[in-house]
């Protein structure tokens, strides 16, 4: 047993003991304890009011994804287009055309 | 890869169709339910490629060119970042949701009733995002796959 594996058994007790403590200080499920910012956003994104900027969608989470913060979809569509292109370049050499 | 045996290409030509209804459900449904675009687009996609795993990439590239689906690629990214631009020039701001509010094009208060004809433009960037993501991930394994089997026989 050398150095690096009572490292590593050292640094898997200290997580093995914040994972258990943080599992017995959560909450029970179900019970919501505070719900106001969840209230707050399903109200503002179901609603059609142009004064909150209403998104009128019943799931709060495409509205948010693809509303509030339509750039950070954007940037992954931008992602995809990359990776595509990456793709096709390095493998259009091995057509036989 | 080459093609399977008759049994699993039966099978997968069977299964094919509700895969893809499956995912283009859920690309509609983007604004009321759990999923969206990219979900959709994801399950289509695996859809696709079950088709490519079963047949063999040489069968597969034969019926679809890479180059269709590179623009339809192409084509749902020009639809999503139109529709922002069309936010930016009706209302100044960009990507606007500027169809919410009317009463004739998905411009219904949700209420979580479940109406589909609600969100404003959400519906069409989710069928632009989900085009994409079809196209842009088989395009991928298919590009691959077909490369693969051209380096095993020997062509460079």
């Amino acid at each position: 047993m050398n150095k690096r594996d009572v490292a590593a058994a050292f640094f898997f007790a200290i997580v093995a003991v914040f994972l258990i403590f943080g599992a017995f200080m959560m909450h029970p499920f179900g019970e919501i304890e505070e719900s106001d910012m969840d209230d707050y956003i399903i109200r503002n994104t179901q609603s059609i009011d142009a004064d909150t900027d209403g998104a009128g969608a019943d799931n709060a989470v495409t509205a948010v994804v693809f509303d509030y913060r339509g750039f950070d979809t954007l940037g992954e569509a931008t992602v995809l287009f990359t990776a595509v292109a990456g793709v096709i370049m390095i493998f259009r050499r091995l057509k036989d055309d | 890869m080459t093609e399977m045996s008759k049994i699993v290409r039966t099978i997968a030509g069977v299964t094919f169709p509700f895969a893809v209804i499956f995912g283009l459900y859920v690309i509609a449904h983007g604004h009321l339910t759990p999923g969206g675009g990219f979900q959709g687009g994801a399950i289509v996609a695996s859809a696709c490629a079950m088709i490519l795993v079963a047949f063999g990439s040489k069968w597969t590239m034969e019926k679809i060119k890479e180059k269709r689906l590179s623009v339809l690629e192409s084509l749902g990214a020009i639809g999503f970042i139109g529709l922002a631009f069309i936010g930016l020039f009706t209302s100044g701001v960009f990507f606007k949701n500027f169809l919410v509010g009317n009463n004739y094009l998905f411009g219904n208060e949700a209420l979580g009733k479940g109406d589909i004809f609600t969100a404003g433009v959400l519906p069409f960037m989710n069928f632009a995002v989900g085009l994409k993501v079809i196209a842009g991930l088989f395009v991928i394994v298919l590009v691959m796959a077909y490369a693969t089997t051209m380096m095993k026989e020997g062509k460079k």
